[in-house]
């Protein structure tokens, strides 16, 4: 693995925001983005302090619960260089959404803290190339990969280039989706509440993926991989899903995502 | 028009199970999503010219009353009449009125989606004045007894098959045994048919996509000519337009045009940009007598001083419609009103109430497609979340989501509580779902389940491991 920034600097200290999707569905993906982070070089902290942004209540219209479950965070990551999410939505929320969440609250400190944070928030795969210089990952694939940007990765955060290179520099054959830039449909609380139309919108997506004949279906973000897995899951398909950060990572002990386990208890045999 | 938006969650249930309509979604978003992007690419100022639109409408909004009152001067200057009306029904009634005093019995139509707002059609069908739509795909779903399921393209939703059976059972008159299997053969029957029609028409009434206040002039774009042919042949042109149409000159006519056209069917320019501009002076060789602007604003004031004031920008492209991938799954008609897709998910609350419309804000993924394509760069999910917003604070959630996030924004301000809850359930969950790592089934997840399986949790939270981790590595 190689970076850019050299050793003898001092190290940058990045908060890992590991995200409740992660922390509650997919610990793996959490334990790969933090690895990846130090590999490149950085100082990693996990504050204790962190549940979620508060996107699922923001994205409900429902500010103040919003504001409650965000409230934690901004103490939490107040010290650290840089936020980094592995997952562009969360990234989203926080870069983008904080601000306004608690502009109107009449807590002047909170919306000091929000706009700092919105400051130095990345997803982690642009973090790792943009910010940290990494050129090649410490995980080694020859698999075929289909990558599937999240919208919020996409459209805000600017993220789709990087995780490419990086899935290349891993050895991956890196395979475009015809349909790339279309919403797979899960979109928080839609996709419980407007089954039909997530549903419909997911069959889409894993119709397309399934017409790429990957070995892997590979994202940054732990919302869309569910749903297309789940999806790919009851169409039968034999893709793997994975995070990205797993893969880059290149510890892939767990299972893939809606995949089946070797043991009852879902964690790998010793 | 009446509204069937309460009714949305049965309509998408209903539309979702047509295989004849995803099959022409299909065909409509394939077509249109990589005509807009080569228009795009082919034009390096097109992000310019949209900031220059974008700065145009900002400034026309912040002084509509005194653009509308220069373009009633104009109008009148031309020898043309203004009619301002409040609400959809005292249009209505004003367009009636106009049609008696000029002894009008049949009308022929350009396409309008205001009109389709008034109801226009069986308002004036019921009075004995008979209506006439002259678009080609309006023609089509008038035949049909349909409203239209797009914005510029209202019979998007029918297979060509579909429109073949409707010609067949409608223009009885004709050889049974006709070729209509072409888009060409359909579209001159209907041209036959409705050529005679035009000058036998009493009046013509059209929308205006633009009304220019420095000449009074209004301006209609269309791909078939039949808005020309609608104003000019009938003895009395009425335009309805709602207020928002107001643009200050005829030079920013210019660069709305140009991204009107890109945006909605990838043309650099509509094959024929029709201008009225008062009735026929003496010299002049055709046009109408009388020339009438009906302003109709049922809502649009309110919407000024609203949130969703930035609503007022959009131009009724249809990029919206056409790059959203719920639009697609579910066609237009779903949403239960004039207007669908994104944008109408925001004027349909604005304009009907939010209370008839409660899911429409609601039934969006938020994936920023619509605002990433709008010429107008109309910040569509976030009118969406204001009007979520707005039925939080109404109290408008259901009970069990109100409690859902009460219940879990508790929790989550307590991280310490919520890793203890979260780490057991998410053990108890994988322990359920076993050596299948995924679910079928679980209470309160029937909408996700029934498309999909749910995958499992791996079991324990990313802290348990975080900190196994740390205790290894001292």
């Amino acid at each position: 693995m190689t970076t850019s920034s050299g050793s003898s600097q001092k190290k940058v200290t990045v908060g890992l925001f590991v995200t409740c999707l992660i922390d509650a569905m997919r610990p793996s993906a959490g334990m790969a983005a933090l690895r990846l982070l130090e590999t490149a070089g950085c100082e990693v902290v996990v504050p204790k302090d962190q549940s979620c942004c508060g996107q699922p209540a923001w994205n409900s219209g429902d500010i103040n619960s919003a504001r409650k479950a965000a409230t934690p965070f901004l103490d939490a990551f107040d010290t650290c260089d840089y936020v980094v999410v592995p997952s562009g939505s969360c990234a989203g929320m926080l870069a983008h959404h904080l601000v306004d969440l608690f502009d109107g609250s009449g807590d002047t400190h909170a919306q000091k803290q929000a706009s700092s944070i919105a400051a130095k928030t990345h997803e982690l795969t642009s973090f790792l190339v943009d910010v940290m210089g990494m050129k090649t990952p410490p995980g080694k694939t020859g698999a075929r990969i289909a990558y599937h940007d999240s919208c919020s990765s996409l459209r805000e955060m600017q993220v789709s280039a990087q995780p490419r290179a990086l899935l290349k520099a891993a050895g991956a054959d890196v395979v475009d989706l015809d349909k790339a830039d279309t919403c797979c449909g899960f979109g928080g609380t839609f996709s419980v509440k407007y089954g039909d139309i997530s549903g419909t919108m997911s069959d889409d997506k894993a119709a397309d993926i399934e017409g790429k004949d990957p070995d892997m279906l590979v994202a940054g973000d732990m919302g869309c991989l569910m749903n297309i897995a789940g999806r790919l899951s009851r169409r039968g398909s034999s893709v793997e899903v994975r995070h990205v950060a797993e893969v880059l990572d290149g510890v892939m002990e767990a299972p893939p995502i809606a995949g089946p386990r070797n043991t009852a208890s879902g964690r790998p045999e010793e | 028009m009446e509204t069937t938006s309460e009714r949305f969650r049965e309509s998408v249930a209903a539309a979702i199970r047509d295989d004849e309509l995803k099959g022409a979604m299909s065909k409509l978003t394939s077509a249109l999503r990589p005509k807009r992007a080569s228009a795009v690419a082919g034009l390096p100022e097109f992000d310019q010219l949209r900031d220059h639109g974008i700065a145009i409408k900002m400034h026309t909004l912040d002084h509509m009353d005194t653009y509308l009152a220069r373009f009633e001067d104009n109008v009148i200057a031309n020898g043309g009449h203004v009619h301002w009306c409040a609400d959809e029904a005292s249009a209505r009634q004003t367009i009636l009125d106009l049609c008696r005093q000029h002894n009008v019995r049949t009308v022929t139509k350009g396409k309008s989606m205001v009109t389709e707002e008034l109801g226009l059609n069986a308002f004036l069908d019921s009075h004995g004045i008979l209506p006439l739509e002259t678009d080609l795909g309006e023609y089509i779903i008038q035949l049909r007894g349909e409203h239209p399921s797009h914005i510029i393209a209202p019979a998007t939703h029918l297979q060509r098959e579909q429109i073949a059976d409707t010609f067949r059972k409608s223009h009885a008159h004709l050889d049974a045994n006709r070729a209509m299997d072409t888009a060409e053969s359909l579209t001159e029957e209907a041209r036959q048919e409705l050529r005679e029609k035009y000058g036998a028409a009493d009046a013509g009434i059209t929308g205006a996509n633009f009304m220019i206040a420095e000449t009074g002039s209004t301006i209609i774009v269309t791909n078939e000519g039949n808005g020309d042919l609608t104003q000019t042949l009938a003895k009395v042109h009425i335009v309805v337009a709602s207020l928002e149409k107001i643009i200050p000159t005829m030079d920013d006519a210019g660069v709305f045009l140009r991204l009107l056209a890109r945006s909605a069917t990838g043309q650099d320019m509509s094959v024929y940009t029709t201008l009225s501009s008062g009735p026929r002076r003496a010299g002049d060789l055709d046009g109408p007598d009388a020339f009438h602007v009906v302003l109709v604003d049922n809502g649009r004031s309110a919407m000024l001083g609203g949130s969703e004031r930035e609503m007022l920008r959009c131009i009724r492209c249809s990029a919206c419609l056409n790059h959203c991938p719920v639009y697609a799954s579910i066609g237009g008609h779903a949403y239960g009103w004039v207007y669908s897709g994104p944008m109408g998910k925001v004027l349909t609350p604005s304009l009907t109430g939010l209370d008839k419309a409660k899911d429409l804000p609601n039934a969006s993924s938020f994936c920023g497609k619509c605002q990433e394509v709008c010429p107008m760069r109309i910040p569509l999910p976030k009118l969406m979340r204001n009007l979520r917003v707005k039925q939080t604070e109404m109290k408008m959630t259901s009970w069990r989501q109100r409690i859902l996030l009460f219940l879990w924004s508790s929790l989550a301000s307590r991280p310490a509580l919520y890793r203890f809850v979260t780490g057991a359930m998410t053990k108890i969950l994988a322990g359920l779902a076993g050596r299948k790592g995924v679910f079928r089934w679980l209470p309160l997840t029937g909408g996700w389940t029934k498309m999909r399986d749910l995958p499992a949790p791996e079991g324990g939270g990313f802290f348990a491991r975080y900190d196994a981790s740390r205790k290894e590595n001292n």
